[in-house]
């Protein structure tokens, strides 16, 4: 039994200069399909190189990385353009929206790329839009959006093909605490409805609402668990006084349940 | 499918960038522009050569004789008798002997400029004359030596105030009595004199005489059809030999030799001209090439979005050739009616600065095509080193790019 995402050993070494930066470093895991997980770490830790290789926007230099069984690291280019487009949905921190384009233009994208015909395309983003409760922005530029609408757009955008996995890089980096929590529950809605979200963030109370963490330091994994324990998470002062309130939380939680 | 949606992407794109296209398309505009209308003006020019040339008779040769063979001469008979063995070839054939001293008198005017040739009676059909007055020269004139003659329109008008025929004119010591006039040939009465309209034809075995002659050194021929200038040529020259035994007692030369002449002159000056028009052309590419990888440069998150999303580098390539191809497309359009614009213009002009000369400068749809199909092959060659530049980009540079 194959899982979605299966790393075996899988390396990627940049060379700079003489020295060489080993930004993923025999890194093996297997992340099920229906998962949530969230890939934590500081900046350096590797975390943006794994997203890249899991988002087939990189291959490995060593190691093994099979998507649904297939092996990434052995496809032409046109091939991982192929994956990323019917396997993969990306949210970017900055959105990523195209600015020319009103919202059913840039959620139409992907679907220009797999070649769906013009009128299914078209009734096919109203309905992702409307999924996002965007349906009466359809005609809007993304300028005229605020930040977390800009978000629901790019999600509507990774959704448009119905894809497996989910990949939110930094999704609430660029919002407010109350916008952040809004395009969280929506992720989380996701992957109740079946998508495999993977969450790379290096903020704390955002990775301790998922399920699984993955914590990278120096292109190792350092931690692999449930979010209970204090090793899955970054360390600094402000996140030890949010971990005491929220293991008080769990503990009313569990009194009254 | 992908092709309408990469045209209507290119568009928007140069829709919204419109300043910036219009000024890119610039080089292509004017050498669209220029070629259009140097082509239409060669065609003009040629067109305008060749009525003027069918005027004078497209497919007539002059012979002229030089050699003197002791024995033999080719007589009028003989010549007369080539044109009839080569029906194919050769149509009618008329002696063409010019008047040696003789001025033009009427009265106590003379007219010096007025040329006095020696014909037969089948001349002045062949140079498409007709008759306007009176009668044209007849077999039994030139059979008979009648000092006889039908004068231009030029003289019938200055020297007879239209009522010529009957009256007599004096060539030197020899009188002639009018038996026509010739209608007009030239359309400006203004500059009949010396020309084609300002002649008296007269029967040339009156001007043997009056020459002191016994052989016809001068013919007109006509030929069949002008699509057989060579070998009406040939026959001519091959008959001539067969007497004289060497090629440099006689020429033949014929007017549509003359034409083609003239039109490779006309063309080639027109090739030349096009081709430095078409330097506009490279440096309109050259400008469409630098827009492009400006623009590729502004666009690379867009790039990076777009390869993200599932986009093949072939997509992406395409998408940029497209819109290269585009931007000279429209330059080409402008250029082409601008260019049949200035056409239309210069045609109207052209009366107005040379009175009597009209040049209808038409470009023809074949140079519109060539130059649309090149504006958009240079669109399409100078974008596709940045379309690739664009196509190649690394998605997660590009993803990251400011």
């Amino acid at each position: 039994m194959s899982a979605l995402i299966e790393f075996n050993e899988v390396c990627k070494f940049y060379h700079m200069g003489d020295t060489v930066v080993k930004a993923l470093d025999h890194v093996t895991m297997r992340i099920e399909a229906g998962e949530f997980v969230a890939i934590v770490g500081q900046s350096g830790s590797g975390k943006s190189t794994c997203m890249n290789i899991i988002g087939c926007l990189d291959v490995p230099t060593a190691g093994t990385y099979k998507l649904k069984g297939r092996d990434v690291g052995k496809m032409r280019r046109n091939e991982l353009a192929a994956v990323r487009n019917e396997m993969l949905g990306f949210v970017f921190q900055q959105y990523n929206l195209l600015p020319k384009l009103n919202l059913m233009g840039n959620v139409e994208v992907p679907l220009i790329y797999a070649r769906v015909p013009r009128s299914q395309r078209r009734a096919r983003a109203k309905a992702v839009l409307e999924q996002v409760g965007l349906g009466d922005k359809l005609r809007s530029k993304p300028n005229q959006l605020s930040g977390g609408q800009q978000q629901r757009v790019s999600i509507a955008r990774a959704l448009v093909r119905n894809p497996p996995l989910i990949l939110a890089d930094e999704p609430t980096g660029a919002l407010d605490t109350h916008t952040g929590r809004e395009v969280l529950a929506m992720l989380q809605e996701l992957n109740r409805q079946g998508h495999t979200v993977i969450l790379i963030t290096h903020d704390n109370t955002i990775a301790m609402q998922a399920p699984r963490i993955i914590r990278l330091e120096d292109g190792r994994i350092v931690y692999d668990g449930d979010a209970r324990s204090r090793e899955a998470f970054v360390a600094s002062p402000l996140f030890e006084a949010q971990m005491e309130e929220m293991q008080k939380m769990r503990a009313q939680e569990g009194g009254a349940g | 499918m992908l092709l309408l949606d990469t045209f209507v992407l290119a568009l928007k794109n140069i829709w919204s960038n419109k300043m910036r296209t219009i000024l890119t398309m610039l080089g292509i505009i004017i050498g669209v522009t220029a070629v259009i209308v140097i082509v239409g003006l060669g065609n003009g020019m040629t067109e305008s050569v060749r009525q003027s040339f069918s005027a004078m008779g497209i497919n007539s040769m002059s012979v002229s004789i030089w050699g003197r063979n002791s024995s033999r001469n080719a007589s009028v008979d003989y010549m007369y008798g080539v044109v009839e063995d080569n029906p194919h070839y050769l149509r009618s054939i008329s002696p063409y002997l010019q008047l040696t001293g003789g001025t033009v008198k009427e009265g106590r005017e003379t007219y010096r400029y007025t040329g006095v040739y020696g014909v037969n009676e089948d001349y002045t059909d062949m140079a498409n004359y007709t008759i306007a007055d009176g009668r044209g020269l007849q077999y039994m004139d030139v059979k008979e030596n009648r000092y006889v003659c039908v004068i231009g329109d030029y003289l019938a008008r200055e020297a007879f105030n239209g009522n010529a025929v009957g009256e007599d004119i004096k060539v030197g010591p020899y009188r002639f009595k009018i038996v026509g006039v010739l209608a007009a040939k030239g359309s400006d009465p203004e500059l009949q004199e010396g020309g084609e309209d300002d002649r008296i034809y007269i029967p040339y075995t009156v001007a043997m005489k009056i020459n002191k002659t016994n052989v016809v050194d001068s013919y007109t021929v006509i030929m069949a059809d002008e699509n057989v200038a060579n070998q009406a040529k040939a026959t001519i020259e091959e008959a001539l030999f067969a007497i004289y035994q060497d090629e440099d007692t006689y020429y033949v030369y014929s007017m549509s030799e003359l034409l083609e002449q003239m039109n490779q002159t006309i063309s080639m000056v027109v090739m030349v001209l096009t081709l430095i028009a078409g330097i506009s052309l490279l440096v309109g590419g050259i400008g469409i090439m630098n827009i492009m990888l400006v623009s590729v440069s502004e666009r690379t998150r867009e790039i990076g979005i777009r390869k993200a999303m599932g986009a093949r580098e072939r997509t992406i390539l395409f998408q940029f050739v497209v819109e290269a191809g585009t931007t000279s497309a429209l330059g080409g359009v402008l250029g082409i009616l601008l260019g049949y614009g200035l056409s239309a213009a210069a045609t109207a002009m052209v009366p107005m600065i040379m009175p009597g000369e009209s040049v209808a400068i038409s470009p023809g749809t074949n140079a519109v095509l060539v130059s649309f199909g090149i504006s958009v092959g240079i669109g399409v060659v100078f974008g596709y080193l940045p379309a690739r530049r664009a196509a190649r980009l690394n998605p997660i540079e590009a993803l990251r790019y400011e």
